[in-house]
């Protein structure tokens, strides 16, 4: 079976369609599918909606879906990084709905593990638990969240081998395991592929089963706040 | 003289203990790290990882090493790596032993709000609402009175929650409370403030 694929758009060619469930890796800037985006955004797919903590900064990123309007819903933790996605949100473009960051993180991973719902107190008390079921364990009440189970996953390693055993680095990791795992379909882009064996197996952070397409390319990872402490005099 | 942000971050590193594993928030709350002096304090980013760092030299930045306010920072010799799934299965876990966080509101019931102003741009509530609902102690450092002067230690938060009940201990420019039953216990009170400043300038119950 033939996971390489040459460029992002091919990819991603019979996957796409108006309407659908992207879930897509990346903790801000960091460790997100550039690439893949890119082609979403040469592909004109329309009315999709986005499972992922952040949506990019103005022009990088998801940024780049806003600008051509082709986001109707996001989900995610935290947006404040973009100037276009409060304008299209105010304006009512685009619908938002918040998720605590490890209920998100958690809801990927549980669809990806075949739980389409589970029970957590974080939450309880705000207005995230409004409209849930609530039910009490032990004398403490947890809420209950769905497992999402996304119609395509994009995301985002460092190497793979062609098999898509996929190793990721440092914190690059964060959201695209579960993301990768809620998938129907997982397209990763990485830095370098390699030949099966080249990869320590034992040192696997995301098994090839999840992982259906890939592709390597060249990443610009632009660094939203980069911060620095003075070198000490030699 | 009441604290400073310095003195508050130093009076809030004496709640963590040697071994910890520990959460800083945003604000006063990563100048905590700067005042564990011996004790080994492990630092979590909620984005996946144990053993934060301090900032890079500037020339050694790594896009793929950020911390949960997006940051660069560094790695250590006992760093890990982890998921986001994995990174809040151990804070929802009740493995994290303590969270510092800054905070708008805090209520004597323990109910706390800092994730939005209702009419203001929301940005969302990042990992708080996980944090507060899961790690073992909740410390809260923030001043004592917003700009106006109006208590942010009140008898009801009128910002929405980010938990409810979660918050053990308020550390402020004015001292030092705990929320017990009934209301705030003073435990401690800033350099050169009175018990009757730190009442004046709290609309919650003290007990």
């Amino acid at each position: 079976m033939q996971k390489v694929y040459g460029s992002a758009t091919e990819a991603l060619d019979g996957l796409l369609f108006d309407g659908m469930f992207i879930a897509a890796g990346g903790f801000g800037l960091c460790g997100i599918p550039e690439l893949l985006i890119d082609a979403l955004v040469d592909s004109g797919v329309k009315d999709v909606s986005v499972a992922s903590n952040n949506c990019g900064v103005d022009g990088f990123g998801l940024g780049k879906l806003l600008d051509t309007k082709q986001i109707r819903k996001m989900m995610s933790s935290y947006v404040g990084e973009n100037a276009e996605f409060m304008r299209q949100y105010l304006s009512g473009e685009l619908e938002l709905e918040f998720n605590p960051q490890g209920t998100l993180a958690e809801r990927m991973r549980a669809g990806g593990a075949g739980i389409p719902g589970f029970y957590t107190k974080t939450g309880v008390g705000t207005v995230i638990a409004e409209g849930k079921e609530h039910k009490d364990f032990d004398g403490e009440t947890y809420i209950l969240e769905r497992g999402i189970f996304a119609d395509l996953a994009i995301v985002k390693a460092w190497k793979a081998d062609t098999t898509g055993n996929a190793v990721f680095r440092k914190t690059a990791r964060n959201f695209n395991p579960p993301a990768a795992m809620c998938g129907k379909v997982c397209v990763m882009e990485v830095e370098e592929i390699v030949q099966p064996g080249e990869l320590d197996p034992d040192c696997i952070h995301l098994p090839g089963i999840y992982v259906h397409r890939l592709i390597q390319g060249e990443h610009e990872k632009r660094i939203e706040q980069r911060t620095t402490r003075p070198r000490p005099a030699a | 003289m009441p604290w400073d942000r310095n003195r508050m971050a130093e009076r809030a590193a004496q709640e963590l203990e040697d071994g910890m594993y520990v959460n800083l928030g945003i604000g006063i709350p990563t100048l905590v790290a700067n005042y564990v002096g011996d004790k080994e304090i492990t630092l979590q980013s909620e984005n996946g990882m144990l053993g934060m760092g301090p900032f890079p030299f500037e020339g050694d930045e790594d896009p793929d090493l950020i911390n949960a306010g997006k940051q660069t920072i560094t790695e250590l010799r006992r760093t890990s790596y982890f998921d986001s799934a994995t990174s809040f299965g151990m804070i929802r876990g009740g493995k994290i032993a303590a969270a510092i966080l800054g905070a708008m509101e805090v209520a004597e019931n323990g109910d706390l709000a800092n994730w939005m102003i209702p009419g203001k741009l929301v940005k969302g509530m990042g990992g708080a609402m996980d944090l507060v609902a899961g790690v073992g102690r909740v410390i809260v450092v923030m001043d004592h009175t917003n700009k106006a002067g109006e208590s942010k230690v009140l008898k009801e938060c009128t910002l929405p929650l980010t938990g409810a009940g979660v918050v053990d201990r308020i550390i402020t420019n004015l001292g030092v409370l705990d929320v017990v039953e009934g209301g705030l216990k003073i435990v401690e009170l800033a350099d050169g403030v009175t018990e009757d400043d730190l009442r004046a300038a709290t609309e919650a119950t003290i007990v």
